[in-house]
């Protein structure tokens, strides 16, 4: 696979901390992918997408997205980003609309398009009845909702989930899923961390597995399962066997 | 665990957080706190210079006192009491809407009413330590001075600190059931600014208008006040009388604060627990707006647009602009009278408006560059920091020119030179709060407003002797101009000091 075909393209990720958080990483995934990476707590996830969504500087490496290089060129590889941390940042004091009017205006999207597609986001994450009130009272699914929906009024083209799932309800969780899947059929890319294994499961094209800021195994799961060695086996079992295999080693 | 045993425990705990709180506040949250609380003794020890200038010359003072000493002394006394007041409507209010502990207390199997009865006490007991901390210079500097019958300043301090969290208590809990819990907040900060300024200001206004002057010695040492107060055995004196080292009084007062406070606590802990409750089941009042079309314009339009509307829509912003107005409404008055008569102390005017705008742009650069409550979505976004500074400090400067304009329009009519001299310093100050408040930015949420000074005490005082020097620049360069350059020079260093040792020279 070509550089031009990459969506997103990692080589030699670095940063340390007390400790390495993420340790000389490669990663690509192709345009129009739905990518899940997974990894136990600490293992580097948060920080590999902090780093590609330009949030925090690599000690090493490079970052191209969709052939931009996010690190001399960040405003270009920021425009068609777009980054969900697990935690809803919104402001308390603006409407879900009022807020995403201001994201698409960051992004430079024409009004008279993001008006449109502001309301119609809201309304398919199941926000109808809460355009115009502000965030303040809102449950941490709703908001994050809001955060989803801000990051796709400005049509991203790479857009980066940290946890997207947490918090949500079992049908807040089939809004998102299904709008995400929504975007991938699109052709956006779609890049996201979780710890539900089912999800990752059932959604995505590839999975990739981190530890101790290290891949330590990619693939669709059908390649997974057949690097393990076993046709019937879950990736939930997979995961721990990886995991544990990598402490072990370390 | 017997109740006795859960309340020593709940004692013990209330304790342990005040004082960890505390040490935050005090060590601004730095590791190194040895080196921070050496630092801060050094600071108390100097700060015993200041205390000397303001409060040496009376140590002599004994009872009976001519009547202007008295007025002066117990107005010194009800404002400290003022300013306790203000400062423990604050803190009842945290506890009633910002501690996380609730949930977890309400749900324990423990006798909620003996519970609020030590969070009570808690609020007065740090309100009470607060201001002994910051009186300790001022009381020893009378003791070593004028013997120690003044160690009874003391007792005065914990008995206006026990009365002023008694009254907090009851005027916030008043509040409550008048309005509701959504209202109550934004109230409590609104009356505990307007008690803490009210006093000075009603002072200065009165004397504006009697006397022609911005001082509130002036009515405090007149005539009038004199012939109003009441005889010297008066309940009035008290305070004034313990603080001169009269123990009985003191013992009494102390006494009577007690009392007030236990009070509160038979009175009020029972309903702090339905208080509490209340306040979670009425989370956030839903507030509506109405639906309109997305504006048009560039990215930096809708970051300014955006701090804005959140600065509009924040209440600590509404109760601190309420009283920088109310600050501004002597020197205003005072404006007003001078157009009918040719008073020199116009002047005065001059370093009240720089000041205030030092002030009020300090804690406007803090809300839009460090208060960020969406800061991965500004930093996600396609737009050079640069930029996004640039944009919100425009923030800053356009609402303070909103705010003062129209007086220094007005001061113009008076005279014109005054106008412009106020004008550049009022622009001066502005940059010099907004400098500091971006070379000290520390990424925090809006809501952390309330502890912005202990994230950088560096930052706090360059900020005070910025506004302070620049409103002294001000008035010396109408007065004395000599002076204004060396006031300038003063001013220009303090700032570059903050400059060099902040930790992001932009």
């Amino acid at each position: 696979m070509t550089s031009g075909l990459s969506a997103l393209e990692v080589r030699g990720l670095t940063k340390r901390f007390d400790r390495p958080a993420v340790d000389a990483l490669d990663l690509t995934v192709r345009v129009g992918e739905f990518y899940a990476l997974l990894g136990p707590n600490g293992a580097g996830k948060t920080t590999t997408l902090r780093m590609v969504a330009g949030l925090l500087r690599p000690d090493a490496g490079s970052v191209s997205i969709l052939g931009i290089d996010a690190l001399t060129d960040p405003v270009a590889a920021k425009q068609v980003v777009a980054w969900v941390s697990d935690e809803p940042m919104i402001y308390d004091k603006l409407t879900p609309l009022e807020y995403l009017e201001f994201v698409a205006g960051l992004w430079g999207v024409d009004p008279r398009v993001s008006e449109g597609s502001a309301h119609d986001l809201l309304v398919s994450l199941g926000l109808e009845a809460h355009l115009n009130e502000r965030c303040e009272g809102f449950s941490k699914g709703m908001r994050q909702k809001v955060a989803l929906a801000g990051a796709l009024v400005h049509e991203p083209r790479l857009i980066i989930l940290d946890e997207p799932l947490t918090g949500l309800d079992a049908l807040s969780a089939r809004h998102v899923k299904g709008l995400l899947q929504e975007r991938a059929r699109a052709g956006c890319t779609v890049i996201m961390t979780t710890h539900i294994l089912e999800v990752a499961e059932r959604m995505a094209d590839r999975i990739g597995v981190i530890a101790a800021g290290k891949l330590i195994a990619e693939g669709t799961l059908a390649e997974l399962r057949q690097q393990n060695g076993r046709n019937d086996t879950s990736l939930e079992d997979m995961f721990i066997a990886l995991v544990d295999t990598e402490a072990a080693a370390a | 665990m017997s109740s006795a045993g859960h309340l020593s425990w709940f004692v013990r705990h209330e304790f342990r957080l005040a004082w960890r709180e505390w040490l935050a506040m005090m060590t601004g949250g730095r590791r190194r706190r040895n080196r921070a609380v050496i630092g801060l003794l050094i600071a108390a020890a100097i700060l015993h210079l200041p205390a000397y200038a303001v409060v040496g010359r009376f140590a002599d003072l004994r009872f009976p006192l001519d009547p202007s000493s008295l007025i002066v002394l117990s107005a010194t006394i009800f404002l400290s009491w003022a300013l306790m007041l203000s400062q423990a409507i604050e803190s009842v209010t945290r506890v009633f809407y910002a501690r996380a502990d609730l949930d977890l207390i309400m749900s324990s199997p423990v006798k909620l009413t003996n519970i609020f009865s030590v969070r009570i006490a808690a609020i007065a007991l740090s309100v009470t330590s607060m201001a002994l901390l910051l009186s300790t210079p001022f009381v020893d500097v009378l003791v070593i001075l004028g013997g120690a019958r003044w160690l009874a300043g003391y007792g005065v301090v914990v008995a206006i600190g026990l009365s002023a969290a008694a009254v907090a208590i009851a005027i916030t809990v008043f509040l409550f059931r008048l309005i509701g819990p959504s209202r109550t907040r934004l109230a409590a900060q609104i009356v505990s600014a307007v008690i803490g300024a009210g006093f000075v200001i009603a002072l200065q206004i009165v004397a504006i208008l009697s006397y022609g002057t911005l001082s509130r010695f002036a009515v405090l040492n007149s005539a009038t006040a004199a012939h109003l107060a009441p005889g010297p055995n008066s309940l009035v004196w008290w305070p004034a009388r313990a603080a001169l080292g009269d123990l009985e009084v003191m013992l009494l007062l102390v006494a009577g604060g007690l009392v007030m406070l236990g009070m509160v606590m038979a009175v009020f802990a029972p309903r702090f627990a339905d208080t509490v409750v209340s306040v979670a089941a009425n989370p956030a009042a839903t507030i509506r707006s109405r639906t309109r079309a997305f504006r048009i314009g560039s990215r930096q339009q809708a970051l300014r647009w955006k701090e804005f509307l959140l600065l509009r829509r924040d209440p600590w912003l509404l109760s601190q602009s309420l009283m920088q107005m109310l600050y501004l409404v002597p020197p205003a008055l005072m404006l007003w009278r001078s157009f009918s008569g040719s008073s020199t102390a116009i002047v005065l005017i001059t370093p009240v408006i720089v000041m205030a705008a030092g002030q009020l742009a300090g804690g406007l650069a803090w809300l839009t560059i460090s208060g960020e409550d969406a800061a991965d979505l500004v930093a996600t976004a396609p737009l050079p920091p640069s930029r996004v500074i640039r944009a919100k400090i425009e923030v800053v400067l356009i609402a303070i020119a909103a705010i003062f304009t129209p007086l220094i329009t007005a001061l113009a009519f008076a005279s014109l030179r005054q106008a412009v001299v106020t004008a550049i310093a009022v622009v001066i100050a502005t940059a010099s709060a907004a400098a500091v408040q971006l070379w000290f930015r520390a990424q925090a949420k809006r809501s952390q407003f309330r502890r912005r000074q202990t994230s950088s005490r560096v930052a706090t005082f360059a900020e005070a002797f910025c506004s302070i020097g620049w409103a002294a620049t001000a008035a010396l360069a109408l007065t004395i101009p000599g002076a204004a350059i060396a006031s300038g020079i003063l001013t220009t260093m303090t700032l570059a000091t903050a400059w060099k040792i902040s930790p992001k020279k932009a």
